[in-house]
């Protein structure tokens, strides 16, 4: 890096580049490279374990594992993808780079515990991947009682830790977020003026807030039964373990909004830019961020109409789920409606973006199907259940990320990737998205259950499809890793505003330097003013 | 590079010294949110099974000693009140007052651990401690348990959250001490003492609810 750094203004990866400057920095684009190197490594993991799951798959009688050892794989591809890679993605990485650029402060508003965060999510990460290489677990990722607690006996306690001490990071970064967006906006950057990125990680950041402690002290809990042996969910001892579904389920159903409304904001910055005009309602979207946060902690209980919950308070959560949708509908109209006329034009991140509305959209959709209590009596634990959230995990989370990634690289690392291949590589990501996902819905809609090695002989020829579009899949993530790295050696400086995007963080040099901005930015425009811009430029 | 300020406590990102107290004042608003989730799903989970099994939470109820904590409930009371007088101290720039209410109100928590300490040893003494051990003498002996889980869980819960207000007190007075605080820069003390508050507060609502209504229902 030094070597290159010479030949630039001095910045933040430039400045002091040793080892121990990086383990102490509290600079937030710092804190969250290294984020992003720490997320790699359980993408890596989560990646692996879905491989090694869909080639067993590939014959009916389970080619490569069976019983406990394919249960453990499927743990570890959920645990790793969900807590350790998809609920840190954006936020940890994109959202600690950019919103402080974003409106035109010089750090977070706490850039210690930014960085305790960091260390918390490391020693977190580090007890789960001990766990999964000293025996692994056979839970899944839902940890439900009283397999969790009293009758696996796997490194459940160890993972759990793992979890629970990452849940603290996951807390530390929304509540240094939810400071920052009160408290350190530049001036005249106010609420209505906020990009919808800024928007989307403030409806995240009270999740976060109000989500994560509900499954600390849930994970603490079963940990307490399996440690102590003080039983709160031991049906032995009169404890009830459809509580603790009740329990995990009022953070874990949010926390799929965790994942995928920092998406939504990438989308919609990259939606603005590349069609050259200013969102479709602004208003409307920012507060369907809100509204998705909210509604979300009330629709826990779709994840349980066949756990014996009342009818009653079956066809409360049922309603309440559609609500969602709502909120959900609007954003996609809106960046429809932004499309609408606007000078499109077909970069990398932009095909991720139009792949994310597709995806999206149909993972939603099918979202429905679930939502009503009876079409869920015959979907539940079925591939539709799978298919439907991966569609809103892979197909929108990712999708998204894998956008902002290529979004913003230029700002994070000042050189440009190589065009061509970044469009192929995004449109290989959602063909082979699809093809190991869509077959996926016709599976379980048959009725093949999930969490199972096993499977009868009709269903192999679905099956054979999804391992080969993973494998599609595979090449897909795997291309960008390549042309990426490739950049940081051979690619062509990016300069501050490389797309011509609206936004403090492109007024700032590629890469920034330690303190973001030489003067601290006044705003007088609204977000996406492109209008103004092309008729500055004309 | 960050610019140079005059103010000795302004850190290098925030503008102002304004900002930077209202940034941390929210900070402690959110933080404490947070703790305040981490400790509801317990309680939700307790009232849930209160009511499911309110005659043998009533016979649990009653094995706790109510004089060790109602003792306990003014130790804590008196320790808010010697807090709120110390933030009030630092807000005057009174050094020694300041430093004196911190000292009482370390003691008082300290108090609180050891009363609390007395407690568990007994309670484990007469083998009301959850597991293979526990013995009570109850055709509900197994609900009794769930209700000792809770005893246990619930009030380790807020010890430990005691423990690390100890140690923020014992911080306060090390800084107080070298004087740093001043009637400009005394927030440390106002947010230590929130936190204080609410560790009282989750008391407050602790005690009724293990060891009075519990008992009469
Ligand atoms: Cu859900």
């Amino acid at each position: 890096m030094s070597t290159l750094a010479t030949a630039r203004p001095a910045n933040y990866l430039s400045v002091d580049p040793g080892v121990m400057s990086w383990l102490l920095t509290k600079d937030h684009k710092r804190i969250g490279i290294l984020y992003l190197v720490s997320i790699s490594v359980f993408f890596l993991v989560g990646a692996v374990s879905a491989a090694v799951i869909r080639l067993s798959l590939f014959t009916p009688e389970g080619a490569l594992l069976h019983g406990q050892a394919y249960n453990k794989m499927f743990s570890l591809h959920g645990i790793s993808m969900i807590f350790f890679f998809l609920i840190p993605s954006i936020p940890a990485v994109l959202g600690n780079f950019l919103l402080p650029l974003m409106i035109g402060a010089r750090d977070v508003a706490f850039p210690r515990l930014n960085l305790l965060s960091w260390y918390i999510f490391v020693l977190g990460g580090a007890s789960t991947l001990i766990a999964a290489t000293t025996g692994g677990v056979d839970t899944g990722w839902t940890f439900y009682t009283p397999f969790s607690s009293i009758y696996s006996n796997t490194n459940v306690t160890l993972t759990a830790v793992g979890v629970f001490i990452t849940g603290f990071s996951s807390i530390l970064t929304g509540l240094n977020f939810l400071v920052t967006i009160h408290k350190m906006r530049a001036p005249g950057l106010s609420w209505s003026r906020l990009p919808l990125f800024v928007w989307a990680h403030y409806a995240t950041s009270l999740i976060m807030i109000l989500g994560t402690p509900v499954v600390a002290i849930t994970l603490l809990m079963v940990g307490l039964e399996r440690g102590l042996g003080i039983g709160l969910f031991d049906p032995a001892l009169g404890g009830d373990p459809i509580l603790f579904q009740h329990l995990f389920w009022f953070y874990s159903h949010p926390a799929v909004y965790i994942m995928i409304l920092p998406s939504m904001g990438v989308v919609s910055e990259v939606i603005a830019c590349f069609s050259r005009k200013r969102i479709f309602g602004y208003e409307f979207v920012a507060g369907s961020s809100l509204a998705i946060a909210v509604i979300g902690f009330f629709v826990w209980g779709h994840h349980m109409f066949v756990s014996g919950q009342s009818v009653y308070a079956g066809l409360v959560f049922s309603l309440l789920s559609f609500l969602v949708a709502i909120p959900s509908g609007v954003k996609v109209f809106n960046w429809t409606a932004t499309l609408y006329k606007g000078s499109v034009a077909y970069h990398a991140p932009m095909l991720y973006a139009l792949g994310f509305i597709g995806l999206f959209t149909i993972g939603g959709l099918t979202g429905l199907f679930l939502a009503t209590l009876g079409t869920d009596v015959h979907l539940t634990d079925t591939y539709f259940v799978v298919a439907h959230f991966h569609y809103i995990m892979v197909g929108g989370a990712i999708t998204g990320f894998m956008g902002g990634l290529h979004f913003w690289w230029p700002k994070i690392t000042g050189w440009l990737y190589p065009e061509g291949w970044s469009r192929a590589a995004a449109l290989l990501l959602f063909v082979g998205f699809n093809l190991t996902f869509f077959p996926q819905f016709i599976l379980g809609y048959n009725g093949m259950l999930r969490r199972t090695y096993t499977y009868p002989p009709e269903f192999q020829v679905l099956n054979v499809m999804s391992t080969a579009g993973a494998s599609i899949l595979a090449v897909g993530y795997l291309i960008p890793v390549i042309y990426l790295l490739w950049s940081l050696r051979y690619g062509q400086a990016a300069g501050p505003n490389p797309w011509g995007a609206t936004g403090l963080e492109w007024t700032a040099p590629s890469p920034p330097p330690p303190g973001n901005f030489e003067k601290i930015p006044v705003v007088t425009e609204e977000a996406y003013a492109y209008s103004t811009m092309e008729t500055r430029r004309a | 590079m960050p610019e140079t300020h005059s103010e000795p406590h302004l850190q290098h990102h925030f503008v102002a010294l304004e900002q930077q107290q209202e940034a941390s004042t929210l900070g402690m608003w959110a933080f404490l949110i947070t703790e305040i989730m981490f400790f509801g799903g317990l309680f939700t989970l307790f009232t849930a099974y209160v009511s499911a099994y309110s005659e043998a939470f009533a016979e649990g109820s009653r094995h706790l000693d109510l004089v060790l904590g109602a003792v306990n409930t003014v130790v804590l009371i008196g320790s808010s009140f010697t807090m709120a007088m110390a933030v009030r101290s630092a807000q005057l720039g009174k050094r020694k007052a300041l430093l004196g209410f911190l000292a009482l109100t370390t003691l008082l928590g300290c108090a609180f651990l050891g009363i609390k300490g007395i407690e568990y040893a007994h309670k484990f003494k007469q083998r009301l401690l959850p597991g293979p051990a526990f013995r009570v003498d109850s055709p509900a002996s197994q609900h009794v348990q769930l209700f000792f889980s809770f005893y246990f869980a619930m009030t380790g819960l807020h010890a430990l959250h005691m423990v690390v207000g100890v140690g923020l007190m014992t911080w306060l007075l090390f800084h107080g001490w070298r004087g740093r605080f001043t009637p400009t820069y005394f927030w440390p003390v106002e947010l230590s003492g929130l936190y204080w508050h609410f560790v009282d507060i989750v008391w407050i609502f602790l005690f009724p609810v293990l060891y009075l209504v519990a008992r009469h229902s």
